[in-house]
């Protein structure tokens, strides 16, 4: 079963959710971070690199003997990667997405697809947790094509965590799309109720049953709770708001690791995502009726 | 000489824009024929990204000399320099004014950009 934790608001604690959740499930846990432009989870935990690998995406590169300047490669390009001018044709790497239809379009066979390098895959070892994460190049804005190479990662059977990046854009879908269950962690303020809302849109559109951490309870107001309980959401787990617990993640530690009584709070979110997986064949059948209806 | 403004409308009255890739409009300018020719840039103006380059990509088919418009930025002034054709900054008012401007020597010939990307 694969669970996506994500949030619309940035720093509600996704991390701090997927980290301590993969440690209070028991056997082989497969954690994907895929918040690949800032890849934390690995702080967290007494990790080990196993592998690492290099992800790139295709860019174009223009023979010039062959090209005749036709300006099809130019014209299919929505990035506007590739200029044709009249003293040849310029490539900007830079702005490429690898869709790669200059390639197909090119009537003369005049490009060569050539791998641009966006940043790498690695995976980890933590005990009984199998980190993998993606970590993006430094100046590097194209994210998606890198989350995908981490999903490619994702185990057949077994429980399944991905650390989806903020947000409710491209790089968060990639990050959930294809999973059976999302955690959309939030806090109680007006921030946290207006993404969370957003993110609830998002995972109802893509199809996917969700549920809702709320981290930092006690410090704003009900409006969360409020908004759950209208729009049938199940509050699977509520974080005090400790200041223990932020002293423990200011220095790496884990909750679960460093805070006692948030330990068994933990252990029953991991029997609620075990039930769940036991339940994946109902949500699957959910998913599709949605896809039906969307 | 074959020149291209970048411009807010389509005429010889209209005022320059002072943004190259997101004009809304050129005016290609033939002072040796008089011959001139108004060319939409919505695409470059509605562009995601790359304006500047497929805005030089336009300059450089209409088979410009020389472009005339108040700022540049980086990827366009590349491509322009690719294409050859030279870049003059810092025009303003009517395009008939700029092309004044650059008779008179008024403008900059610009020897990189003067501007960020993203400027426009």
């Amino acid at each position: 079963m694969i669970v996506a934790i994500a949030s619309g608001k940035g720093g509600t604690g996704k991390t701090t959710v997927a980290v301590n959740l993969a440690l209070s499930l028991p056997g082989e846990i497969q954690l994907l971070d895929c918040d690949v432009e800032a890849p934390n989870a690995h702080l967290f935990l007494e990790t080990a690199l196993a592998t690492r690998e290099i992800v790139g995406i295709p860019v174009p590169e223009i023979d010039a003997d062959r090209c005749n300047q036709c300006a099809e490669c130019s014209r299919i390009c929505q990035y506007h990667a590739i200029a044709v001018l009249g003293t040849g044709v310029m490539v900007f790497p830079e702005l490429c997405h690898g869709c790669g239809g200059c390639t197909l379009v090119c009537p003369e066979e005049a490009i060569r697809e050539v791998r641009r390098p966006i940043g790498v895959v690695e995976k980890l070892r933590a005990g009984n947790i199998e980190l993998v994460q993606g970590r993006l190049n430094i100046g590097e804005a194209l994210v998606p094509p890198l989350i995908r190479e981490v999903r490619a990662k994702t185990r057949d059977g077994g429980t399944v965590l991905i650390d989806a990046p903020p947000g409710t854009s491209c790089s968060m879908i990639a990050a959930v799309r294809g999973s059976d269950f999302v955690i959309l962690v939030t806090e109680p303020t007006p921030f946290g109720l207006n993404d969370l809302g957003l993110a609830v849109e998002t995972v109802r559109t893509l199809g996917l049953p969700c549920g809702v951490v709320i981290n930092r309870a006690g410090s704003g107001d009900d409006r969360v709770h409020d908004y759950c309980a209208a729009e049938g959401l199940e509050i699977l787990l509520e974080i005090p708001d400790d200041r223990r617990i932020a002293e423990a993640y200011s220095r790496g530690r884990t909750l679960v690791g460093s805070v006692p009584e948030v330990r068994p709070l933990f252990l029953s979110l991991a029997e609620q995502i075990q039930d769940l997986a036991t339940a994946v064949p109902e949500l699957q059948a959910e998913k599709g009726r949605a896809r039906v209806c969307g | 000489m074959k020149i291209v403004v970048s411009s807010i409308g389509g005429s010889l009255d209209s005022q320059v824009d002072p943004r190259f890739g997101r004009a809304p409009m050129f005016m290609f300018v033939d002072t040796d024929t008089g011959e001139t020719e108004s060319v939409d840039n919505s695409a470059g103006t509605n562009a995601t990204q790359g304006a500047g380059i497929q805005a030089a990509e336009t300059v450089s088919r209409l088979g410009a000399e020389c472009l005339v418009t108040g700022h540049c930025g980086p990827k366009a002034f590349r491509t322009l320099q690719a294409a050859g054709i030279k870049v003059y900054t810092g025009a303003s008012g009517t395009i008939t004014e700029a092309i004044e401007q650059l008779e008179s020597g008024e403008l900059h010939l610009s020897s990189g950009p003067d501007v960020g990307g993203h400027w426009g």
